[in-house]
């Protein structure tokens, strides 16, 4: 595998209650690409997107961030996570909250126009997160972590419930932080989602079931879109287990 | 430790309070209430009033901060920011000191308008200085939310997290020698006030507004307030994960 991946796990196993959610799994992911992680709810998405921005407890395995150990204060500044739910202040107005984060990350205050008008909401920039709709609520978190330009940007379904032209601007501005060198993950439960990824890691029941481009994928599926070459996927997987079935 | 982020803190908890002139409005108007029912519940009783009456107004921010800092900062955990500001470059010291300086400044405020309602309107007698009671209400209410961000670390929910209030404060408020001086009660729960930090504190106020000074017990009790105020601070920290399950 390619040695300058931004990302790199390796045999990582995740419990969470009696349940293991992640069977030490390993995979990569490239610098400067967006690479999408779909898979449908409740896979393991969400465990494997918290053990590598470094805040679940991890049984056993090795995450890597730009060469440090995930978790690591040196990366706190460098790599920025947008949780599935709004993690921001629903009593504070957008920029309030944005002022504040600035202010930790110490990035200069004309970056805070600059994130509201990426995430356009250049017009409800002063009410509060409570009076937004829950679209909003999720641009306003997206944006908080756009704020300290981040060289490794991790996102947890961040396009749930957008309007359809605001989804497929977002995704222009997440391929356009990409060409500028920042590295992408993006998970997803909407397998339509793929075409707009430079790579692709499809998970299911806390499995990595293949690691490559959307076209490739198709390729070697033989398939049109995205939710058959997923299903297809399954069923190998199956005949592999029970060769005599 | 870094200034610049125990500021911003400090300011974000104060907009968040402005957000809420509600229960701003509680946290001055309330016990100026409770001091003035309190005069006319006690007006048969020879003495009580001016017994109970100063240390009282030093009580209060004490109580108000704990339930005010446990459920904002339930709230951080529930709603997410808290995981947020664990993946971010804020130390755990910046988030506490924050909160300290902003509830530390709204007591400030409470203590000083409680006070000239006791002691200008009402006709409370304190034998020392009012300052030295206002100044003894801050280091209460730093103890108070010291004591309320420990607590929030052991409630799932804010209607837990209010029961705490009964559960941890109102033994406290019965033990301290408000009601009963601690000489006169039975010897166990004499022993038992000593463990409690709000004993201490209502020992100094009681020399402050009785004897008219701290004297070398009075600042021993101010020793033990803000010893414990420490240690609640230290074992809140210690609740603080950056990883959790």
């Amino acid at each position: 595998m390619c040695s300058d991946a931004a990302i790199s796990v390796r045999d990582l196993n995740v419990r969470r209650g009696e349940k293991l959610v992640l069977p030490g799994i390993s995979l990569e992911i490239e610098r400067g690409a967006v690479t999408g992680l779909l898979g449908p709810s409740g896979t393991g998405k969400t465990t494997l997107i918290r053990a590598i921005v470094g805040v679940q407890i991890v049984e056993s395995g090795a995450v890597t961030i730009l060469g440090e150990p995930a978790g690591s204060a040196g990366l706190r500044a460098r790599v920025a996570y947008v949780t599935q739910a709004p993690s921001v202040y629903r009593d504070l107005t957008v920029r309030e909250n944005l002022r504040y984060f600035a202010r930790i990350l110490d990035v200069p205050g004309e970056r805070i126009a600059e994130v509201i008008e990426t995430v356009s909401l250049g017009e409800d920039a002063d009410r509060e997160v409570d009076n937004l709709s829950g679209g909003q609520g999720a641009r306003v978190s997206l944006a908080t972590a756009l704020l300290g330009r981040p060289e490794v940007l991790v996102l947890d379904e961040p396009t749930v419930g957008l309007d359809p032209v605001l989804r497929a601007d977002l995704w222009r501005t997440f391929a356009g932080l990409a060409a500028e060198g920042a590295t992408l993950l993006i998970s997803s439960h909407v397998m339509d989602e793929a075409v707009h990824c430079d790579r692709l890691l499809l998970m299911r029941e806390g499995d990595i079931l293949a690691a490559s481009s959307p076209d490739e994928l198709l390729r070697r599926t033989g398939t049109r879109d995205m939710g058959e070459a997923f299903l297809k996927l399954i069923e190998e997987g199956r005949s592999s287990e029970a060769p005599g079935a | 430790m870094t200034p610049r982020i125990v500021a911003a803190t400090a300011l974000r908890v104060l907009e968040q309070l402005r957000r809420d002139p509600r229960t701003l409005a509680m946290i001055i108007v309330v016990p100026c209430v409770l001091i003035f029912l309190l005069k006319y519940v006690l007006e048969g009783q020879e003495g009580s009033f001016d017994r109970v009456g100063g240390p009282l107004v030093g009580l209060f921010p004490l109580i108000v901060m704990f339930l005010v800092t446990s459920i904002t900062m339930l709230r951080e955990r529930t709603t997410g920011t808290l995981e947020r500001l664990m993946t971010l470059p804020l130390a755990k010291l910046d988030l506490l000191l924050g909160y300290g300086i902003a509830f530390a400044l709204v007591a400030a405020v409470q203590a000083t308008i409680v006070s000239a309602v006791a002691f200008g309107l009402l006709g409370v007698e304190a034998a020392g200085s009012t300052i030295a009671v206002v100044l003894l209400a801050i280091a209460n209410a730093i103890l108070g939310m010291a004591l309320g961000l420990l607590a929030s670390a052991f409630a799932q929910t804010e209607f837990q997290a209010v029961q705490f209030m009964p559960a941890f404060i109102l033994p406290q408020l019965l033990l301290c020698g408000l009601f009963v001086p601690r000489e006169q009660m039975a010897p166990a729960l004499e022993a038992l006030s000593y463990a409690l930090p709000m004993s201490y504190a209502f020992d100094a106020l009681q020399r402050v507004t009785a004897d008219g000074s701290l004297g070398g017990r009075g600042w021993l009790d101010v020793a033990a307030t803000i010893g414990a105020t420490l240690l609640a601070l230290v074992l809140a920290a210690a609740t603080l994960r950056r990883r959790t399950p």
